[in-house]
């Protein structure tokens, strides 16, 4: 079993739509969800959730104020700052590290485990799915992904698929790690932007320090074609492979408004046709 | 004032609306907290003048002290340490730096020392001060460069700060103790969808909003729809036109090229003082 994780550096570049599409044009492929913060690809694959799973990530320090003092020693050992000067703590910024508890002279400090979000297993019209949500203003993020993985590893094995697609936060940082770091092959959507181009480049940093083979592809990549250009120098400088191109074009907005892929939407359409050679391009890589 | 510009989907123009918004503002300082992936200096080029290492701190255990008690080890939330009756593991890219495992160690065994996670870069563009974090590559922890660099923040400057993609941790650290935050969002499903887990996280925060719709005219209306439901003001409508998006492709702040832009930008930093002392 391969697994492919789509990624982009800068957020917005079409990095979900293009996973949807793939989704469609793969047969026996399992699909992850692992922009658990925000996470937008149920909105054009129709998930059917099948099981919900309670994700507790962290912890919680509880004050129980009839114990407590107030002689403050929490709120100045707190490297979070998550306790007020009402002593008072503040679930948003308490990273549940128990510190708080330990040196509490009064014992009024409890840690309790908090439900940070919930993890789905699903299924859609093309194969199974995992997916999660993570809670509004919760953290760990990182830790959701590592459990829509578990799942999605469960559910291609189960259903003997060849194939894990994920769907990868935009950035560099803890969740894209946790999307990246075992995978196969890393696609890299960007964009003929300075800002696609200067994240394209850290994007790639990041998967050549996780030893996983590099894709690229260039999407709305008529928008400025010197800088277009410039990304297949590098490209091809760097020996990493771009698998397609895409052209901007608005019918890619309206399928996402009927809550479809472009590749279902608009089949015969200039971006449905480059869709079905990248995918083509990376089963070859794969 | 601190504002900040966040925005729940990738790409709808936070960086370019928070840029554009400095430029045309005056005493201001900008801050780039989307340190994974920091962009506003790619439409600013600044002078650079200063860059200064970030770190965090991270256990040292002195194995002629430590005995291997494992107390270390039960304490820490984050599975960073592992103790074997004959070795120690510590992963960096777990911890926290909450200073737990020096506390818990019952011979004070551990101490604390500094590891990099990254660099704060100072610049200039006229009267703007730029600062913006840079995550080294491989590096897990934004949160503690976000807080470096929010340390930078000076009193008595219109702050704009630049947020980071999302809605989870990087995001709420940025956000914290802002005066507003102004959404950016554009006219789709994706757009709708993301603003609404947004606008959760900050009711949640106690933080006032409002929205600006980008590449208005794309996709549909209800974006519009559900401010209108929830009593969100909609402060500014961005056009989807091809030049600016060129602009941008550019790297061009597009309140330079189109001049008529840099008073809309000052309204709607007005607009937002307007809110805030309400």
């Amino acid at each position: 079993m391969k697994q492919l994780t789509i990624l982009s550096g800068k957020g917005g570049t079409g990095k979900t739509t293009l996973t949807a599409s793939l989704a469609v044009l793969a047969r026996n492929a399992v699909f992850a969800d692992c922009d658990v913060d925000a996470p937008d690809l149920h909105m054009l694959l129709h998930p059917e959730v099948i099981k919900t799973q309670e994700f507790k990530g962290s912890k919680l320090a509880v004050i129980d104020k009839t114990k407590c003092d107030n002689c403050g020693v929490c709120r100045e050992k707190c490297r979070f700052d998550a306790i007020t000067d009402a002593i008072e703590v503040d679930p948003v910024a308490c990273e549940g590290c128990g510190v708080c508890a330990a040196i509490c002279p009064s014992d009024a400090i409890t840690m309790i485990e908090r439900v940070s979000g919930y993890a789905y297993i699903s299924k859609t019209k093309y194969g199974f799915m995992a997916h999660a949500l993570l809670s509004p203003g919760e953290s760990n993020s990182g830790k959701l992904v590592t459990l829509v993985r578990q799942n999605a590893r469960i559910l291609s094995e189960k259903e003997n698929s060849d194939l894990i697609i994920i769907d990868g936060p935009p950035g560099i940082g803890c969740p894209v790690i946790a999307s990246v770091s075992g995978v196969d092959v890393s696609l890299v959507v960007t964009e003929p932007t300075m800002s696609g181009i200067h994240d394209l480049q850290r994007a790639l940093q990041l998967i050549k320090h996780f030893n996983v083979t590099p894709l690229v592809c260039v999407n709305m990549y008529d928008i400025n074609k010197d800088n277009t250009d410039k990304i297949l120098g590098f490209c091809e400088e760097n020996s990493i492979k771009v698998v397609g191109r895409i052209p901007f074009n608005p019918k890619v907005t309206e399928a996402m408004v009927n809550g479809k892929t472009i590749v279902e939407y608009s089949p015969e359409s200039d971006v449905a046709k480059e869709i079905e050679n990248i995918w083509k391009r990376c089963k070859d890589s794969l | 004032m601190i504002v900040a510009v966040a925005s729940g989907k990738g790409g709808t123009g936070k960086t370019s609306v928070a840029v554009n918004m400095a430029l045309s503002v005056g005493n201001d300082q900008l801050l780039d907290c989307d340190v994974e992936e920091p962009n506003a200096h790619l439409l600013l080029n600044p002078n650079v003048h200063r860059t200064e290492p970030v770190y965090v701190l991270v256990p040292h255990i002195n194995e002629e002290l430590c005995y291997h008690c494992g107390e270390c080890a039960k304490f820490c939330q984050y599975n960073a340490l592992f103790v074997s009756p004959d070795k120690n593991l510590f992963f960096p890219e777990l911890c926290h730096s909450c200073g737990g495992c020096t506390l818990a160690c019952p011979r004070q065994a551990i101490t604390e020392e500094k590891r990099r996670i990254g660099a704060l870069k100072f610049g200039a563009v006229g009267d703007l001060k730029l600062v913006y974090g840079e995550l080294d590559v491989g590096e897990i922890m934004a949160v503690p460069l976000i807080r470096a660099v929010k340390n930078q923040i000076q009193d008595n400057t219109n702050v704009i700060i630049d947020a980071p993609v999302g809605t989870s941790c990087p995001v709420i650290e940025t956000v914290r103790e802002s005066d507003f935050c102004l959404l950016v969002t554009e006219p789709t499903p994706f757009g709708l969808h993301d603003l609404k887990i947004t606008v959760e996280v900050l009711r949640k925060m106690s933080i006032p909003f409002g929205v600006v719709v980008n590449r208005a005219g794309i996709g549909d209306n209800k974006v519009y729809q559900y401010c209108e439901e929830e009593n969100i003001p909609i402060l500014m409508e961005i056009p989807y036109q091809r030049k600016i998006a060129e602009l941008y492709s550019r790297g061009v702040p597009f309140s330079l090229e189109m001049p008529e832009w840099k008073a809309k930008f000052q309204a709607l930093y007005s607009e937002i003082k307007r809110l805030v002392e309400e």
